[in-house]
């Protein structure tokens, strides 16, 4: 009935295909990788950029944003950090140069692959999110990445920083795919950051494995000099009685898709998932997340707070799915968004799929402007209206950036926040 | 102190303030009563400038200055005071940041010092003591998950802190237990001077047996009706609105 559309047809398609028939034979990994990547790139070869009439990309068409596919950069390291920081530039890892604390073992996954088990391969190439087209080619190409293991036990005090960069030349790709194994009874926390000083189109993925009782916090921020596009996935399975919490601040990037795909599968598994988008002029944010209770007692949070001015456009699409064995889970989604200009537009779309009798789930979204109520109580004790409307955009926003537990992550993003309301002020 | 001279106002295109002419000299406490409906909070949002009412005729006089034209905060500043009758919760900002905020914005716009961090806790502890406001409640966040009682105790101490020249409490008597409605009278008693205002809005006459007034007046349909002294109150205890919901129709 339904004639299959050829998949491949647009030029950034393409030459995104050209850049894998080039790529593939010098990618890191054996045979099993090798037969992956192939696998990975028929899906993304069936299915062609994500466009409206796929469900989950509807409000974020990639054929439209990406007319052109910048060429894929090829790479090099750079000098290492000093502090506890792992580089990822132009997709290429370059190790800190640091003593680690015990327990922590940082490989370049260039490395990794080179005679990777089968254990470390199903770990990084998941079903979860893998019939997602950008997924699936982020599969096929990624040749770098970090490989982040914490030994069962080991509590790692310290905030691993991943440092997303790109050199300054001409417009270009890059793709990189880390994952972060944390054995069971173990504690860490990571935070990514993403600069691109010239026009980057990049393609992070990001995957967790946490093992039971382990615990592992994440914060994701934008830099100044975001992406213009950037595809960030990221992909947890979550196991008993252990807890995942992933944080975004997004202020900066045109062109942002932030997606996660998180599984509780032990018994007691706690998920968190939070963020603050503050956008304006023209750019445009989608957090899509599929959250899944495969086993009983889960509990999942989302939380997520947006503010539009200019003609900016957030999408938020949240699902979450409890499979029927999954009694008792605990499942709690907000989306809230503040649009300070007419032109600013926010799609909200909350999801239950619940196949499983005895739980309790639920989910709100709403999208409005700034209440009149409120600025006027301000006003009313001497409170100019802008900065009125600064507290209340902060407050709200605030409400979220607690949940950050590092002090020294949660204050620079409170100072972000700042900055930008005082710029908007100005 | 407060000129009111047939004031007209519309919101929505409707006239709720139909002619309404009063005058509150320095140290009085005037009591304004009326049945629900017939435009107290309006005046009160009125006064203190809150956008989205058109005044179509009338003055508003503050110590021989025309206030119309100013913002809200610029009237808050010049020493207008307005107590809430649904004071609103402001998520994420917690009652310190936002006390400092209002106290500071006050004083930058008079030409003031800002507050040092010390003495603008010294100042907080201070009143929260009196009015029975802990440290937890300072902590937390504007009047979210405060108790209706919390809530106007919160806008006493807000009155206490910014030490305005005219106090507007709009209703500030209803939620309130008997304990609560002690303390909030004692609170402002204690700011009752010579130089300090109060236009203390209520449907009810029980306020006035803690805030004793000056003077009474009723406000029907948009307009004092009858003005007179503490007695009124007791008159209208006794025999309700009627008579002047019938005059004004
Ligand atoms: N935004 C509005 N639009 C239209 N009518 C309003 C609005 N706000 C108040 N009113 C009307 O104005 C009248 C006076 O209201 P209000 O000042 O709140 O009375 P009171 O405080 O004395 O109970 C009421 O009839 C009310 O319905
Ligand atoms: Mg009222």
């Amino acid at each position: 009935m339904n004639p299959r559309p050829p998949a491949i047809r647009t030029k950034a398609e393409t030459a995104l295909a050209d850049s894998f028939a080039h790529a593939s034979a010098s990618l890191p990994g054996g045979d099993a990788v090798r037969g992956l990547r192939t696998r990975a790139f028929d899906v993304f070869h069936e299915r062609g950029l994500p466009n409206r009439r796929v469900e989950a990309w509807h409000y974020t068409d990639l054929r439209n944003f990406m007319r052109e596919a910048y060429p894929i950069a090829s790479g090099a390291s750079v000098a290492p950090a000093s502090g506890l920081r792992v580089i990822i530039h132009d997709g290429v890892c370059t190790l800190p140069s640091c003593a680690l604390p015990v327990g922590l073992k940082l490989t370049a996954m260039r490395d990794a692959l080179a005679g990777a088990s089968d254990d470390l391969i199903h770990a990084l190439f998941p079903d979860q999110g893998a019939d997602d087209a950008m997924v699936a080619f982020n599969a096929a190409m990624a040749r770098d990445g970090v490989l982040i293991e914490v030994a069962p036990g080991a509590q790692i005090d310290a905030t691993i920083e991943l440092s997303f960069t790109s050199s300054g030349d001409a417009p270009h790709g890059d793709i990189s795919r880390s994952l972060v194994l944390v054995g069971e009874g173990a504690r860490a926390s990571i935070v990514e950051s993403h600069a691109a000083p010239v026009k980057v189109q990049r393609n992070s993925a990001l995957i967790f494995s946490i093992k039971a009782e382990a615990s592992l916090s994440h914060v994701f921020e934008t830099c100044a000099d975001s992406p213009e596009l950037h595809v960030s996935t990221l992909i947890a399975e979550v196991g008993q009685d252990a807890s995942f919490s992933s944080l975004a601040f997004v202020s900066a990037g045109e062109v942002l898709r932030r997606q996660a795909f998180v599984r509780g599968s032990g018994e007691r598994a706690k998920i968190a998932l939070r963020g603050v988008s503050l956008l304006k002029g023209k750019q445009h944010a989608d957090t899509t997340l599929v959250v899944e209770h495969a086993v009983p007692h889960g509990e999942s949070r989302e939380l997520f707070k947006t503010i539009l001015d200019g003609e900016a456009s957030g999408v938020f699409q949240g699902k979450v799915v409890v499979k029927p064995h999954a009694q008792k889970t605990d499942g709690g989604m907000k989306s809230q968004a503040i649009l300070l200009s007419d032109d600013a537009s926010m799609y909200n779309k909350p999801e239950l799929e619940i196949f499983a009798d005895d739980v309790v789930c639920g989910h709100g979204a709403t999208v409005g402007q700034l209440d009149e109520d409120q600025i006027f109580y301000l006003m009313a004790r001497g409170i100019p209206r802008v900065q009125a409307e600064g507290m209340i955009i902060e407050g709200f926003a605030r409400e979220v950036l607690e949940f950050v537990e590092d002090e020294t992550i949660r204050e620079r993003l409170g100072a972000e926040l700042s900055g930008w309301l005082a710029r908007r002020a100005s | 102190m407060l000129t009111i001279t047939d004031l007209h106002a519309n919101i929505d295109g409707k006239e709720i303030l139909k002619g309404l002419s009063l005058t509150v000299k320095p140290g009085e406490v005037a009591a304004i009563m009326g049945p629900n409906g017939s435009g107290k909070s309006t005046l009160s949002y009125v006064v203190a400038g809150r956008d989205g009412y058109e005044v179509t005729e009338g003055s508003i006089v503050l110590n021989g200055e025309d206030i119309l034209a100013m913002d809200a905060h610029e009237r808050a500043a010049k020493g207008i005071f307005l107590a809430f009758q649904y004071p609103l919760e402001i998520p994420g900002v917690t009652t310190m940041t936002f006390l400092k905020a209002a106290m500071n914005a006050q004083r930058k716009q008079r030409g003031e010092e800002e507050l040092t961090t010390p003495d603008f806790i010294k100042r907080v502890r201070a009143a929260a003591d009196k009015l029975g406001v802990s440290q937890e409640m300072l902590r937390r966040a504007l009047n979210v998950g405060f108790s209706g009682g919390e809530k106007k105790r919160m806008e006493v101490l807000q009155m206490v802190l910014l030490e305005p020249k005219i106090a507007i409490l709009d209703e500030t008597d209803s939620g309130l237990d008997i304990d609560a409605l002690r303390i909030v009278a004692e609170g402002v008693n204690a700011l009752r001077s010579p130089d300090r205002s109060f236009l203390v809005i209520t449907h009810y006459q029980r306020l006035l047996d803690y805030i004793v007034p000056d003077s009474v007046h009723v406000l029907s349909a948009g307009r004092i009706v009858k003005s007179g002294d503490k007695e009124l109150a007791h008159e209208l205890e006794k025999n309700g609105y009627r008579d002047y919901v019938a005059d004004a129709a």
